[in-house]
């Protein structure tokens, strides 16, 4: 057999036998770049990129690929249940690390299925590589066996996207993906790999990963714009610093703390900016947003200037647009200009790297605002509206109490994924974070059954550090196939199911705003957890009362492997305060009363 | 009693701000100023001459609900190079937007907005019935078109000019009764030493293709 497989090889062949490898006639010629093949090229452009771990599924469109990684020391794949799976793992190494986290799968399904990590990431920023499978170029456009146009498919939630047509190249085009996705405003890109392309001879090693050459993010912003801005900003009697997970992404989180504590001013951060500021300092004035705490949306709702930071003003942040900040001139500092006035005007608009445009503020400041009486109304909020739960011991287990108490075992350190739902806006509310990227979780996009593939690309990309992940039951029941990797590697991670049999913030919406019509959110066949995960591989608990609690979280944790608590939480307790969607950041509602008088 | 509730003052005994913002997220005297109305724009972008790129761009377009009256996509003199014409009819901040959002895709190289000034040209073709040929000839020389086919029934006639004359001109056919009639969308180019958009950045010297293409399109 050749080793260019004639296009018309059936889907059917593709498991038979080894894969060939050149003769002699082909050898002499690649003995110099130590490439062969396309998907050689492939493999030696993720080296080349300083890939360490690929998180996919195998299949037939890309089992070239998969060849050309047997007996590879360098590159270590992580075979994963599903292709999401895949992504949402790839995606939380990326953001644990910050640097792409790569994934790979098959043409057809295999790409589909990476589809919804790939919005993810791209909603949120992330940097992922991915990679797939494709049908020969000779039956693109036939509607062949699995296959999909993945490039049209994926379009609209990639930063890029490359259909490789040339084995030459291909390894370039790795790189590129590579370098697109980790540069300027990170996201996921995707090269889309034709089987013959793989497969075809060649010796072409690939060069260093490099952007474009039209590709040339805004590094400084004008200096005219940050001049007037600081001006603005010192002069501001109710001056607020809102940090995104730009601020992260960025790495410019010492500036951020630097540029707060010398003028003074409070922090507020967005759900991605979570661990932007610790939130242990004096001038932490908590999260915003539809969850956020009441004394944060005040703060944003009554500043005078504001300093926004790597942030797209969601609407989940915003709430309502008239009625955002609406007193606030607006210094807004983004590497992406497409988001400066995307939503909320821009009154000084500061195009730029983070952590270089802090620094220009900094120096460009004329003095300190005067802002006195701003800081104690920020201290009074504080006090006025608390995150604060009652934990009777004779009632179900409260989920606040839980991730309270894991926060206390834990190291400062450790890093908290979690799924989406109520259980993950009390795994952000109650939890004290004090440490960028310490927060793996899925903003943007709300993807229910983030938490246990995030878990196993943070745990991979932060061996060293404490990983729990907090769950609910309807988001665990979504992906909870991919602990049988975890169990696999041997990954010590520990996931908190925080269990009320329900789609729970389904339900609070159904309570608050439905009638209390529970259509389809009560889940009150759910599986034991524990059993599940023992079967799986991992060690499953159980948590039911606080007699026991601190002993289940204490053998969790010390468990070395993959560990479940199915908690069987309060199921009437609900997630406040809570700003009704479009609602009045001013106007949050501290119990249900108040919602329905929204 | 609601679980999870939490204590503080409830929303009517807050402090409450009274600015406002419109829909657009921009500061606005609460009682004075109204939305900003649609107003129509000529974008040209140069973007990499490769497969998918008009669709990606047709995707933004249509997936950020911006509204386009017309693309036109070819290639310029420089092989690897296509220029788009867009015209797009939104408030200032929905224009201000589809170009930053234009210009962050890898494959648009630059992009420009037109101003009032630019060459502007749209071509149509128009097939009436060919009852009247010589009124129909006199609508075609009035608006300096040009007769491409006429036989017994039909006469099919190309018009080029700005929008308001091919508007006119359609209106005038309409007599004879129209079969069909095709329209290409804006063509564009900045007016004289006026550059559209092109490779470099303007305080940049130009590429060689680029000057090709501009001696070229001057003609």
């Amino acid at each position: 057999m050749s080793k260019r497989t004639p296009v018309a090889r059936t889907e059917q062949d593709d498991g038979d036998g080894p894969s060939e490898h050149p003769d002699g006639e082909t050898a002499d010629r690649s003995e110099e770049s130590g490439i062969e093949t396309g998907a050689e090229a492939v493999v030696a452009g993720l080296e080349s990129a300083g890939v360490e771990y690929l998180f996919g599924v195998t299949g037939g469109a890309i089992m070239p690929v998969y060849d050309a990684l047997y007996e590879h020391e360098e590159l270590t794949h992580i075979t994963m249940a599903h292709e999401q799976g895949a992504a949402h793992a790839a995606d939380a190494y990326g953001i644990v690390s910050g640097r792409p986290g790569v994934c790979m799968a098959t043409s057809g399904p295999g790409a589909t299925n990476l589809v919804t990590g790939i919005a993810d990431a791209n909603m949120d920023s992330d940097p992922l590589v991915a990679l797939t499978g494709q049908v020969p170029t000779d039956f693109v456009g036939n509607d062949a066996f699995q296959e999909t146009d993945t490039i049209g498919v994926t379009q609209p939630v990639t930063k890029y996207n490359i259909f490789a047509d040339d084995e030459a190249t291909v390894g370039n085009d790795i790189g590129t993906a590579w370098a697109l996705a980790n540069e300027g405003r990170q996201g996921p890109t995707l090269v889309d790999l034709p089987k013959d392309i793989t497969q075809a001879e060649t010796d072409q090693r690939p060069e260093e990963p490099s952007t474009p050459d039209t590709y040339d993010p805004p590094a400084t912003a004008e200096a005219v714009m940050v001049e007037a801005g600081a001006e603005t900003l010192a002069g501001a009697e109710r001056p607020l610093v809102l940090a995104g997970g730009g601020v992260i992404k960025g790495e410019a989180t010492e500036e951020l703390a630097t540029v707060a504590r010398e003028f003074d001013i409070p922090v507020v951060t967005t759900m991605p900016g979570t661990g932007a500021f610790p939130q242990t300092d004096p001038l932490s004035q908590g999260i915003a947003g539809m969850h956020g705490t009441g004394y944060a949306n005040m703060a944003i709702s009554n500043c005078d200037v504001m300093l926004a930071v790597g942030t797209r003003f969601d609407d989940r942040l915003t709430g309502d647009i008239e009625t955002f900040a609406p007193d606030a001139e607006i210094l807004h500092i983004d590497i992406d200009p497409a988001e400066i006035s995307k939503n909320v005007e821009a009154d000084y608009p500061l195009v730029g790297d983070a952590g270089i445009v802090l620094e220009q503020l900094l120096r460009a400041m004329p003095g300190r605002p005067a802002a006195e009486a701003w800081r104690e109304q920020c201290r009074t909020w504080q006090e006025e509206y608390p995150l604060d739960y009652e934990a009777p011991t004779d009632e179900p287990l409260k989920p606040q109490y839980i991730v309270e108490r894991f926060d206390e075992a834990t190291p400062a350190d450790t890093i908290v994924a979690a799924g989406v739902g109520q259980h993950q806006m009390w795994a952000w509310q109650y939890w004290t974070f004090t440490e960028p990227r310490t927060w793996v979780s899925s903003h943007g996009l709300g993807t229910m059954g983030y938490a246990v593939p995030a878990a196993i690309g943070a745990k991979l990309a932060a061996p060293d550090r404490e990983v729990v992940a907090f769950d609910g039951d309807g988001s665990f029941l979504m992906t909870a196939q991919e602990l049988t990797v975890a169990a696999r590697e041997g990954l010590d991670i520990t996931i908190v199911v925080l269990n009320n049999e329900a789609v729970g913030m389904v339900r609070q919406w159904q309570d608050g705003f439905y009638g209390g019509r529970h259509m389809a959110s009560e889940y009150p066949w759910v599986p034991q957890f524990d059993m599940v995960a023992e079967a799986f591989g991992a060690k499953g608990l159980r948590a039911e009362s606080y007699d026991d609690l601190e002993e289940t979280i204490q053998e969790a944790r010390e468990y070395d492997g993959p560990a479940v608590i199915d908690a069987a939480i309060d199921p009437t307790e609900d997630v406040y305060p809570m700003v009704p969607s479009g609602g009045d950041n001013a106007r949050f509602a501290l119990n249900a009363d108040q919602l329905e008088g929204l | 009693m609601s679980h999870g509730e939490l204590p503080g003052p409830g929303p009517g005994e807050r402090t409450h701000p009274d600015g406002r913002r419109n829909s657009q997220g921009i500061r606005i005297d609460p009682e004075a100023e109204a939305e900003r109305s649609a107003e129509r724009a000529v974008l040209s972008a140069l973007v990499t001459h490769e497969p998918g790129v008009l669709a990606e761009i047709s995707g933004l377009f249509s997936r950020r609900q911006f509204n386009i009256e017309s693309l036109t996509v070819g290639p310029t003199v420089d092989g690897s190079l296509a220029r788009m014409t867009i015209v797009i009819e939104e408030p200032r901040p929905g224009i201000d937007q589809a170009k930053k959002q234009l210009e962050k895709r890898i494959p648009v190289i630059s992009v420009r907005e037109l101003d009032g000034s630019a060459v502007q040209r749209e071509l149509v073709i128009v097939k009436v019935n060919g009852d009247n040929p010589d009124q129909v000839n006199a609508i075609t020389d009035m608006y300096d078109g040009q007769t491409l086919d006429a036989g017994p029934r039909t006469v099919t006639v190309e018009i080029t000019g700005d929008q308001q004359k091919i508007d006119d001109a359609v209106d005038a056919y309409r007599q004879f009764g129209i079969r069909e009639l095709v329209r290409t969308g804006y063509a564009a180019l900045a007016r004289g030493e006026a550059p559209t958009a092109q490779v470099s950045e303007p305080n940049q010297a130009p590429t060689e293709a680029q000057v090709a293409t501009e001696e070229v399109t001057d003609d």
